[in-house]
């Protein structure tokens, strides 16, 4: 009976604690799933398969340009891979995953014994099954997937066929799901932490997800504002987009970057919350500057909401509009740097070791540093003439996406899978995984630095030959990336989902902190039942 | 960043060595990129000479950052680990500290500002032009007006050579230096003159931009926007549709030349006998020969994108081949077609083609194919019609 | 107050806060209206029209009609078309002192064997002229039905304001027009028809 999925709490060792009587078996446990621990694990396990989804196509994007002509696809199809890719991993795949881990930890890092609302707990995972089918089928529609890119530009949406309309509602429910679950989150942190557990004494990834659903309340239903007008625009004989009805083009992005950019920090906040709990541990060593990491992470979400049309400068606004978006941008990166500082002061003078989520975490900060560089460059108005809408801009986002959030959650993977199964993953394999993971990641990318300032354009389904080397190494580097992480699977998440690995202690790491290290490895099915009595800190708890 | 740029090289040449089926063994394109350009184009305008020393600067500034930053934890990562022993310090905050690290990265930022605020301002200035030309965008390919200035009231429409474009769909194009850039009706300057540049499109939002001269604009539809440059030295410049667009975005390329301002004089003046020759040809009567030969050209640039070279229907496009428009003797309804579109505009209008073409490509559907009717129509007739 | 009682609490009011949002998303079309009218960037609002006596504030506001002769603006006309009809300016530019008032005409012809309905819409570069270009006539936003053949030539007949910027002395008066109830067009060669073409005259 594998491990994470035993409700007795049984597996590689058998701990007797919060036991509990009728708990559901087979189907009925998870289709009817109100513990959290489980929904945690239905969001990874489905982010997961949205990740190989996203991935498929995005090699199948990458063997159409590894090199000039069209050797697989026709352009509309090409766009179509484009466009599914970033609509599912950005709602698929990052945020549902993000979800998954703030459903395991949360209630387990603040004492409470479940979410507040368990049973919206689980329409908010259920939802996102019909969303996902309705976005991935529609390939299968007349005309195909939509082919606007994730953005999904007016007027360029209403020329798409029905599968625009499928998915807008997919987008709906997404954002239903997401919007529940953040309500979910926020009153479960504000109203059930343990006595003791004063917000400014609550764990990183707590704080940094209380923020993270502020914001996802905030404009998710901004998206859903800007997708509903497309659909009226497109059937209903409203005109918000259409210039003839007085409409303009332009407010669509306007609509749309104010929900997306903080969209994007919604995607990385969570990742600097793990990344906060990973550093202290292996530094054996308390994170350094605990006021200062939730002060600048409130910043950077103030901040988000002032500077989305930073991806419009070449719209045509006017010099004033420029200049502000510029700055605020700019300013951005004044906090994010706080924290990588404090990152590093926490490594200082520790006692590190570096098994696979510390080397993960340090990958994390090096090669997400890489990409806030970048967005400090594209930040510059003028710089941005030249890089608008081309392979800069899409190496910048896959270095603080890709090697940002999805390092991260790598990172929490092997950092809290014993917890989650009771057993130790393979070290040896996680090594490889990380080394190799890294390495294909940077040879995907980096060239794209280079395509973007040479003037490659995105969204192309064929480009000028002198782009040739660099694409065709971008693409050897995609395919090594996806099997790195079809390795990741079978060879070291399924072993420990089945219980082969180590027997897992209840602290698996030696600098851990929290109140998650406080109960058994596999964690019980029911914890917390009762508020716990903590220390001073509120890292352990008293008898 | 040398070694690595090396180390690329060298990887990239020996993956080019163990699976590449074809050499791209083309050449750098001047005014378009350079085989694995490393950064931007060489500047051909002051706004562009700004973009690159500014990106010069950030980047040498955030490498410089970057290296300092990372030197700390990696040294880190070496000397305070627990298997050399190290014992783990107790701190774990400092006010000062992260006073210091938040206002010193503060006032950098604002010192990155400052230049980059000049070249915003220079960038938007596009007073006193001497030339304005209006670029509209269309699915998919560019439409030049000028507007003001020596050489108003040219106009004419640039695509992608259609030779490319058949190029790419066969999945094995030739070595091109220009593959994709190429069009059959390049954009017309003269040098060292500032010249503005109106966007706007006829459909959906697509982007006007060149490189070398730092411009990009987008075009959207139902408006207009504007931008300048002036280049600095002739020559061919190249750029790219850098909106998403629809199917064929990849294939509507920009082709800028120029050039010195006797030789912009002659091209002004050589468009300008072109156009009124457009005026002249209606009253020229034309032979069936004659009118299905030039016609023949007319459709390959223009029709065969959809219509075929088959002239077959496909989905929704018309066939021409058997058609009762084209076969009807009464040629009237085919040239309103062509004058004005038809179902919505899906079949676009092509007025802005000369009557000569107009006549001579719709003589060709009639004589081409299986269409034997002996019928032509006269640059006469699609005048007549325009009125 | 159970935890059970604070918890729907706070739901209730993070729910509030989540439709607020939806709300003010769609807020941000008339808010955007305003924004690009106050600092002049685009005029979007149909209901602009600039008729001699009508009592239009902006007449009323530019009484500085002292001609600065000092600054000669030159004003160029574009037209675009988005239909099957003629239309194009009778001069392709202008030269004018702010402060002067000036009149051009358009043409527009319906080549169609049907009655076409149009409106235009009228757009500025550089954006920031947009403020201080006082059009006294303009044939912008009307719905015009023209019979099959028909020529009509509208004047717009404006004033620019002296306050203009010091840096801007072109300016560029671009009119689209378009068929009343008409769409964004089908992409050429699309396997769809992309959206239902719902009735009466949207």
């Amino acid at each position: 009976m594998s491990a994470v999925l035993d409700p007795h709490g049984h597996g590689a060792s058998d701990h007797g604690h919060d036991d509990h009587h009728g708990a559901p078996h087979g189907w009925r446990r998870w289709v009817y799933a109100t513990n959290h621990k489980d929904i945690g694990t239905l969001y990874l396990l489905f982010a997961f398969t949205m990740l190989i989804i996203g991935g498929v196509l995005a090699l199948l994007i990458r063997a159409e340009l590894f090199q000039p002509g069209l050797q697989l696809v026709n352009p509309e199809l090409f766009n179509q891979f484009t466009t599914m890719h970033g609509l599912i991993m950005v709602f698929g795949a990052i945020m549902p995953a993000f979800v998954g881990f703030a459903n395991w930890m949360v209630p387990l890092q603040i004492g409470a014994s479940d979410m507040a609302f368990a049973r919206m707990n689980n329409f908010s995972f259920w939802l996102m099954i019909p969303a996902s089918l309705m976005l991935a089928g529609s390939f299968f529609m007349p005309g195909g997937a939509p082919a606007t890119g994730w953005t999904m530009y007016a007027p360029l949406t209403l020329q798409m066929g029905p599968s625009m309309d499928a998915s807008i509602l997919a987008l709906h429910l997404l954002g239903a799901s997401s919007i529940m679950g953040s309500i979910n989150i926020i009153v479960t942190i504000l109203n059930m932490r343990a006595p003791g557990m004063t917000l400014m004494k609550m764990p990183m990834f707590v704080w940094t997800w209380l923020i993270t659903a502020y914001l996802l309340i905030a404009v998710m239903p901004v998206l859903a504002g800007a997708i509903t007008m497309v659909l009226t625009d497109r059937h209903f004989g409203t005109t918000f987009f259409n210039p003839a009805g007085g409409g303009d083009p332009v407010m669509f992005q306007h609509i749309f970057w104010f929900f997306g950019h903080p969209e994007v920090y919604i995607m990385i906040l969570p990742a600097f919350g793990i990344i906060s709990q990973i550093v202290p541990a292996f530094s054996r060593k308390r994170l350094f500057g605990y006021a200062s990491m939730v002060y600048a992470t409130s910043s950077i979400a103030i901040l988000s909401f002032i500077v989305w049309a930073h991806h419009m400068y070449t719209t045509g606004m006017p010099v004033t509009g420029q200049l502000f978006f510029m700055y605020a941008t700019m300013l951005i990166s004044v906090p994010t740097g706080v924290k990588v500082f404090n990152w590093i002061a926490t490594m200082w003078k520790g006692s590190m070791t570096f098994e696979t989520p510390m080397l993960f975490a340090v990958g994390f900060i090096f090669v997400f540093t890489m990409g806030g560089f970048t967005g400090l460059i594209l930040s510059m108005a003028p710089i941005d003439l030249q890089l608008q809408d081309g392979y800069y801009v899409v190496a910048h986002f896959h270095y603080v996406l890709v090697a940002g959030s999805l390092f991260t959650m790598f990172a929490g993977y092997y950092y809290w899978s014993p917890k989650w199964t009771g057993v130790m993953y393979n070290e040896a394999r996680g090594k490889i995984h990380f080394w190799w993971t890294l390495i294909s990641f940077n040879v995907t990318f980096f060239p794209m630095h280079f395509l973007g300032l040479a003037g490659m354009p995105r969204r192309y389904a064929d480009y000028p030959m002198q782009f040739a080397d660099f694409n065709a190494l971008a693409s050897v580097g995609a395919f090594a990336f996806g099997i790195a992480q079809v390795y990741f699977f079978i060879y070291i998440v399924l072993p420990t989902m089945r219980g082969q690995g180590e027997p897992a202690p209840q602290r698996p790491w030696e600098g851990a902190e929290g109140l998650e290290w406080e109960v058994p490895s596999p964690a019980p099915f029911h914890t917390f039942e009762n508020p716990p009595k903590l220390n001073a800190d509120a890292t352990r708890i008293v008898a | 960043m040398i070694n690595l740029h090396t180390n690329l090289k060298t990887a990239s040449i020996g993956l080019m060595a163990l699976g590449a089926t074809a050499a791209w063994a083309v050449n750098d394109l001047p005014g378009g990129p350079a085989v694995n350009q490393l950064n931007l184009h060489p500047p051909a305008t002051l706004i562009a000479q700004e973009q690159v020393w500014l990106h010069w600067f950030m980047l040498i500034i955030c490498t410089v950052i970057f290296v300092a930053v990372f030197g700390v934890m990696f040294y880190s990562i070496w000397k305070h680990r627990k298997s050399q022993g190290h014992k783990p310090a107790s701190f774990h905050e400092s006010a000062r500290v992260e006073i210091a690290w938040t206002v010193v990265p503060f006032i950098i930022v604002i010192l990155m500002a400052l230049p980059a605020t000049k070249a915003v301002v220079a960038s938007k200035d596009t007073s006193n032009a001497e030339l304005t030309i209006k670029a509209t965008g269309y699915q998919w390919k560019w439409g030049y007006d000028y507007i003001n200035g020596e050489g108003e009231g040219i106009n004419f429409i640039s695509s992608l050579d259609q030779q490319q474009r058949a190029m790419s769909d066969s999945g094995k194009p030739e070595p091109t230096d220009d593959y994709l850039l190429k069009v059959d009706n390049p954009l017309v300057v003269p040098v060292g003159k500032k010249i503005r540049i109106i966007t706007t499109s006829n459909d959906v939002i697509h982007s006007f931009a060149i490189n070398s001269f730092g411009i990009k604009q987008d075009a959207i539809p139902g408006f207009v926007r504007d931008t300048w440059f002036r280049a600095e030295y002739v020559g061919d410049f190249r750029g790219q549709c850098q909106e998403l667009c629809g199917k064929e975005h990849a294939y509507m390329p920009i082709h800028v030349k120029v050039v010195s301002p006797e030789d912009y004089t002659a091209w002004v003046a050589e468009q300008n006998k072109k156009l009124a020759a457009k005026q002249d040809d209606p009253s020229k009567v034309w032979t069936l020969a004659e009118l299905t030969a030039r016609g023949s050209k007319v459709y390959e640039a223009n029709c065969q994108a959809c219509h075929q070279a088959t002239g077959k229907a496909m989905g929704p496009i018309k066939g021409l081949d058997g058609a009762a428009v084209v076969l009807n003797a009464d040629s009237s309804k085919q040239i309103n077609v062509l004058l004005n579109g038809q179902n919505n505009l899906t079949m676009p209008a092509w007025r802005q083609l000369s009557d000569t073409d107009i006549a001579a490509v719709i003589s060709f559907t009639k004589n081409n194919w299986s269409n034997k009717t002996g019928q032509i129509v006269q640059p006469a007739d699609v005048l007549a019609a325009r009125q | 107050m159970g935890l059970r009682q604070n918890n729907l609490l706070m739901l209730r009011k993070l729910a509030v806060v989540a439709l607020g949002m939806f709300l003010f998303g769609y807020a941000l079309v008339p808010i955007y209206k305003h924004i690009c009218e106050m600092t002049g960037i685009n005029i979007l609002a149909l209901g602009e029209k600039e008729l001699p006596g009508s009592g239009n504030a902006r007449l009323a506001k530019s009484d500085n009609t002292q001609v600065d002769t000092s600054r000669t603006i030159t004003v160029e006309f574009d037209a675009n078309s988005r239909g099957p009809w003629q239309f194009k300016p009778a001069q392709s530019s202008v030269q004018v002192h702010p402060g002067e008032m000036a009149t051009v005409m358009y043409e527009f012809q319906n080549v169609q064997d049907r009655a076409i309905s149009a409106q235009a819409i009228p757009s500025y570069a550089p954006t920031e002229a947009a403020s201080h270009f006082n059009k006294m006539e303009c044939f912008c936003f009307n719905q015009y039905t023209l019979a099959p053949g028909e020529k009509k030539q509208w004047p717009v007949v404006f004033v620019i304001d002296p306050k203009l910027s010091k840096s801007v002395n072109t300016i560029t008066l671009s009119y689209t027009f378009f068929e009343v109830g008409s769409k964004t067009p089908v992409a050429p060669g699309s396997k769809v028809s992309a959206v239902s073409v719902s009735g009466e005259g949207v």
